[in-house]
């Protein structure tokens, strides 16, 4: 449904079959680990198989005596690194914390985290030189939990660590707290004591994976002319660059990173873990590189989210949510950087809520760096809000879209950072919700519930680089550097169509390596259509400048008097002097050489993205375990240039949520080793665990974007938290308050086992 | 992983001379748990013997009496195609549609299942419940268990150093009665049974319990037998009250541990609740309702 | 370590290789035959990513040692349908955005396909069965599904009488 005027558009809006397609479906395309190099050889990483250790020795002399092996390293062959902070668009990482992550140096913090690296002939020998590589250490006491490591004689991560406030300042004593968030607005306490209502829960979420199906890999060669060449999987090939650039001390121009077909990243794939070790076996090797994960490692030492803790208050007064007030506290893993900040500023965005004070805590914890999962912060933190309000308005009577519709964030609605929305959609998805067939159908039979759930996510904006060939028949190659995950090509070469007025079939859209186009910053935060998008368009304004140059000359009409539509060149005073794309194309060489359009920016006028949905579950009551039976996800997708890929998107971030709802959590026991490292124990939702997922797309277009891009592939996770719990809720009778809604839990709470 | 020679005899005999060799051995099926545990480092061998070559191994049989005869190394996929099966022994299909998935089924079969010896094999409690019995095989003959008797501990089976299991020996069912076995997992595939419980049941013409068979999986270190629900429930009308008996007297006999799949009151509760189903599914079947 | 000689049939064409015992079909497919398609999701048999055609049966073949492909006829995602000659299932998964970032896609249709040659016309509950060992984590199944079903009809139209 389309809730405000847009312009008629010949290719938006359309669903065309994506560039890369035939060879992702005939097994042709080339993912990371698909790469083999002339010489190629293997690495694998050692890990600590302690979750906190003091590393006192290691001896790599058994394992390079071995035959076929060729190297090994430690993190004595990274250089220093500085103690800086690097963006990565949507996360940062601090480079020594980062180099640390990478090859422990003194202390193994979680179980898995990389102490050494071996390179051999065969991925079989490699396996086997990883255990004859003896590393003693000296086992410390764990820290798992979040609560548990925030007090004050836990045992520490760093000793030399401290809370740093909002001000700048540390804290006096050494602390697992890396530091605190603090959103305050309005008398929070004043409104608490004036509401009708007034509420208070506590709620946890376990740490969970983005259980991207293709483990991380990365494939180097350390060239003899001292240059580096990486192919890897990621979402943002220049952070790899940069992040490989600062951690191995070399100029940028020295590193390119090629960029495979990426099978999965959700935000998981932004960081960096194999890149500078099997640079730097590469380098000791002198052949060329490949490591790639095993499932295993992939859960115990990549970059999973936060498992948080949060306490939350809320009060409504004559049927509007007046105060809100919570403590965050999330779980960073094994150094600082969790999405707390990101889930205080999510938290009360869909609600117009004029007092507020939202603190959240950094804190670290003997699990792996987490790292961005799609829409970071904002789902622990909505499943807490929306849990407590749904509770709150039973007892008001209203029903519950009815109070989000009257309590919703419009434009010029303030966030909890001070900065008004533009227009935004938010209450027309909670109008679609309430008119949604799903909402109008009864909720019959026993044990079953239904639950309805908002969410937020910012979206980015961020650096993209472009460049477009017109080619002499007419065709065109978009050379893009943001990475596609799932269907980039297609939305910006459609964006690129609609601008040139020519067939989206004549654009052509490649990846390309860091050597070949400007910055792009990673594809997260929902950025890539919307922002690459931006440069695309700019980039199509630039050729038809160049159109309208070219046609000046070739029909002899003052550039003035010339007009850029669909795709031809025609005079504004005589219609009949026209020229069309094909033809100007096809005479470039005579008019000033080949026309290329390019197009480098920092996207402004990013636009906010927010849904509603609604989930019908039924709960078995004798075993616990939740059907998912029907769901319904409603979104403000601001324009949906490829309504397919944008409800792909949704249905991805709902099934996502509904795992993290019902089964998906890390399972350490008490020393911290993480015992359901594998998809047979780590239970993602199957085929068998999801129905068909309905819909709603509503859009209201940005404002900041030509086409009215918004960001889609975040929001979606958001929801289904709070919007399974609630239904859950509904079914039972029973609130549960902590996540996984595990068939263990919900049986043991019903029969009070 | 580390190294191995394997070797592919095309009879029982030629497979016992391997086995005889002197050298560490382990069996090849299906392969679905023996190269992951090869490949993790969690079993070794000198030689891997892959038994998919002797016919006496791959295929099964219907025999005059109504038993079902089924060789060890029989792609499980292949038995719950086969409508006589189906019709048969749906229990036997209960169990052999949820090991693993499609392409588990391919290739695992209902020996390598036993013989893997998990507490919390799907095809165990199955058997157990139908009164199955297993002939093992050397090169100094065979002999025969029932499937109870076959779990001496988590990952480890009555079998002795030369023998293999050769097959699987399913008694028919008789009049009036009805096999059911199912599990709970968290998702509705690709888990491993949180607990679970097969069934037999048998009543009389006037709806009277004659006789029942309780076997429940993942509730202790091996399979188990729960006596005590079949006495519980024979001599009485098959009713709901009835089964309320067994359930807890299931419940009573589980020793469950608590691990990363479930907890021991879950446990001991779902020992309750599959063990009542069953008992319902079983029933059905004598209706012939499913 | 001794490798072992092995013949087989792949994608139509007798091969030979040779193989170490220990290595996997998945290994040998991917290392050895340059036959990237199947993809290693989790190397335990829990993903269905690295689905293949063994004898006309769908299997992981990170749970097949190379070895056992004596005298054995494989399909592998290569040996399914090329650029222009897609078989519909490629098709449909195309025309449905069945795929996103298409790393269990070759899984999905190899595991598919079998479904298709045993049961033409296979009801939503049963193609979700069928595929219940392949994991997607980006499409939340939906679009797979509607895939398959719509590859099943279309099959069924060009079918002979």
């Amino acid at each position: 449904m389309t809730t405000v005027d847009r312009p008629s558009y010949k290719v938006i809006g359309t669903r065309p079959i994506r560039p890369d397609g035939v060879e992702k479906v005939t097994g042709q395309a080339q993912y990371g680990a698909d790469i083999r190099p002339p010489g190629l050889v293997y690495g694998r990483i050692v890990r600590s198989p302690h979750a906190h250790a003091r590393i006192l020795s290691i001896d790599t002399s058994e394992a390079e005596a071995m035959p076929g092996v060729l190297a090994v390293v430690t993190s004595r062959d990274l250089p220093t690194a500085a103690d800086k902070v690097e963006e990565l668009g949507e996360t940062a990482v601090n480079l020594r914390e980062l180099s640390e992550n990478i090859l422990a140096h003194d202390k193994a913090l979680y179980h898995g985290h990389a102490v050494a690296a071996v390179a051999a002939t065969s991925s079989q020998i490699a396996a086997e030189a990883v255990t004859r590589v003896k590393v003693t250490y000296e086992v410390l006491p764990p820290v798992l939990d979040v609560r548990d490591a925030m007090r004050p004689d836990a045992p520490l991560l760093n000793e030399n660590r401290h809370t740093k406030a909002m001000d700048g300042s540390l804290s006096e004593k050494p602390s697992n707290i890396a530091s605190v968030v603090q959103f305050k607005g309005g008398d929070v306490e004043a409104a608490f004591a004036a509401a009708d209502h007034v509420l208070e829960r506590e709620y946890s979420t376990s740490m969970v994976h983005q259980g991207y199906i293709e483990p991380h890999n990365s494939t180097a060669n350390w060239n003899s002319d001292g240059t580096l060449t990486i192919w890897t999987s990621t979402q943002g090939s220049f952070v790899v660059r940069a992040q490989v650039a600062q951690v191995l001390k070399l100029p940028v121009s020295r590193v390119r990173v090629i960029p495979m077909e990426i099978g999965g990243g959700f935000g998981g794939k932004i960081p960096i873990y194999l890149d500078p070790v099997a640079a730097l076996l590469s380098k000791k090797s002198g052949r060329p590189v490949q490591i790639t994960m095993n499932r295993t490692e992939v859960f115990q030492a990549s970059g999973p989210t936060s498992g948080t803790h949060i306490k939350v208050k809320a009060g409504i007064k004559d049927g509007k949510l007046t105060a809100v007030q919570a403590t965050l506290s999330y779980e960073a893993g094994a150094y600082p950087g969790s999405p707390v900040g990101a889930g205080c500023m999510c938290m009360i965005s869909p609600y117009n809520v004029e007092n507020f004070d939202l603190t959240g805590y950094d804190v670290v914890v003997n699990k792996p760096k987490t790292s961005a999962y799609r829409a970071p912060g904002a789902p622990a933190a909505s499943f807490a809000i929306e849990s407590l309000l749904d509770e709150l308005v039973k007892r008001t009577g209203s029903d519950p879209l009815e109070f989000r519709l009257s309590n919703s964030s419009r434009e010029n609605t303030t966030m909890v950072t001070g900065v008004p929305f533009p227009r935004i959609g938010a209450e027309e998805t909670v109008r679609a919700a309430l008119d949604s067939p799903h909402y109008k159908s009864p909720m019959e039979g026993p044990n079953r519930g239904r639950g309805v759930a908002s969410g937020f996510w910012f979206n980015a904006g961020l650096q993209s680089s472009v460049a477009v060939s017109v080619n002499p028949d007419g065709t065109v190659n978009l050379i893009q550097g943001s990475i596609d995950i799932g269907g980039t090509r297609a939305s910006l070469s459609m964006q690129l169509a609609e601008t040139l007025g020519i067939g989206y079939d004549d654009i052509r859209a490649t990846v390309v390596d860091t050597d070949s186009v400007g910055h792009n910053d990673v594809t997260g935060g929902s950025r890539t259509t919307f922002a690459s998008g931006l440069a695309v368009h700019e980039a199509g304004l630039d050729i038809q400048r160049q159109m309208v140059q070219r046609a000046s000359a070739l029909l002899n009409v003052p550039e003035d008097n010339l007009e850029y539509v669909g795709a031809e060149v025609r005079s504004k005073s005589d219609p009949s002097k026209r020229i069309s794309f094909t033809e100007i194309a096809s005479k470039s060489g005579q008019t000033g050489g080949p026309i290329v359009g390019k197009a480098s920016l920092s996207a402004r006028g990013v636009g906010a993205a927010f849904g509603t949905h609604i989930a019908d579950v039924e709960v078995d009551p004798g075993t616990g375990k939740v059907t998912v039976l029907r769901y319904t996800a409603v979104q403000d997708v601001g324009t949906a240039i490829h309504p397919a890929y944008v409800e792909g998107q949704i249905h991805g971030g709902v099934a996502q949520g509904v795992g993290w709802a019902i089964n998906e959590e890390y399972y350490y026991d008490e020393q911290g080793h993480l015992l359901n490292s594998s998809f047979l124990d780590y239970r993602m939702p199957t085929t068998l665990d999801l129905p068909m997922i309905e819909t709603v797309l509503v859009e209201v277009p940005n404002p900041g974007h030509p086409y009215g891009v918004r960001g889609v592939g975040e929001v979606p996770i958001v929801p289904p938290l709070a919007a399974i719990a609630n239904a859950v809720a509904d079914a039972t009778g029973h609130r549960f308050t902590v996540l996984p809604l595990s068939p263990r839990r919900i049986v043991e709470e019903l029969y009070g086992l | 992983m580390e190294n191995f020679d394997y070797v592919a005899p095309r009879s029982l005999a030629e497979a016992y001379a391997t086995l005889g060799n002197g050298r560490s051995s382990l069996m090849l099926a299906g392969g679905t748990d023996v190269i992951v545990q090869l490949r993790e480092g969690r079993k070794r061998c000198d030689q891997l013997i892959d038994l998919k070559h002797i016919p006496d191994l791959m295929t099964f049989q219907v025999n005059s009496d109504g038993s079902l005869e089924i060789g060890a190394a029989a792609p499980l996929a292949t038995l719950y195609e086969n409508a006589e099966i189906a019709r048969r022994f749906p229990a036997i299909v209960d169990a052999a549609t949820i090991i693993g998935g499609t392409q588990i089924q391919s290739r695992a079969s209902l020996g390598g299942n036993l013989c893997n010896a998990s507490p919390a094999a799907d095809s165990s409690p199955a058997l157990m419940a139908l009164g199955a019995r297993l002939v093992i095989g050397s090169s100094s003959g065979t002999r025969e268990i029932a499937v109870e008797d076959f779990f001496v501990g988590p990952g480890r089976s009555a079998l002795q150093p030369g023998e293999l299991l050769v097959k699987i020996v399913v008694p028919a069912l008789r009049e009036n009665a009805g096999a059911f076995y199912h599990r709970f997992i968290p998702r509705n595939e690709m888990d491993i049974a949180v607990a679970s419980a097969g069934v037999l049941l048998e009543l009389d013409g006037s709806g009277q319990i004659t006789r029942a068979r309780v076997a429940l999986g993942a509730v202790g270190p091996t399979p188990i037998m729960v006596p005590a629900a079949a006495q519980a429930v024979t001599g009485k009308a098959a009713n709901a009250d009835t089964f309320a008996l067994a359930g807890a007297a299931a419940a009573e006999a589980a020793t469950p541990i608590t691990d990363m799949r479930g907890s021991i009151a879950q446990r001991k509760h779902l020992a309750s609740v599959l063990t009542v189903r069953a008992f319902e599914g079983a029933l059905a079947r004598i209706k012939g309702d499913s | 370590m001794r490798r072992t000689q092995v013949q087989a049939t792949i994608n139509g064409e007798r091969v030979e290789f040779l193989c170490e015992p220990r290595q996997s079909l998945l290994e040998v497919l991917r290392e050895e035959l340059n036959l990237t398609g199947a993809k290693e999701g989790c190397n335990n048999g829990n993903c269905g990513a690295c689905s293949v055609l063994l004898n006309g049966r769908v299997v992981n073949s990170c749970c097949v040692l190379g070895v056992e492909l004596e005298g054995a006829d494989l399909t592998t995602i290569e040996g399914i349908g090329q650029a222009g000659s897609l078989h519909p299932l490629q098709q449909t998964f195309l025309e449905e955005a069945a795929l996103q970032c298409g790393i269990c896609t070759p899984g999905f249709i190899v595991s598919a396909k079998a479904l298709l040659d045993k049961e033409p016309h296979p009801d939503e509950h049963r193609v979700r069965w069928w595929l219940a060992n392949n994991l997607c984590r980006c499409t939340g199944y939906d679009k797979i599904v509607r895939a398959v079903l719509k590859a099943a009809d279309q099959m069924e139209e060009v079918k002979p009488v």
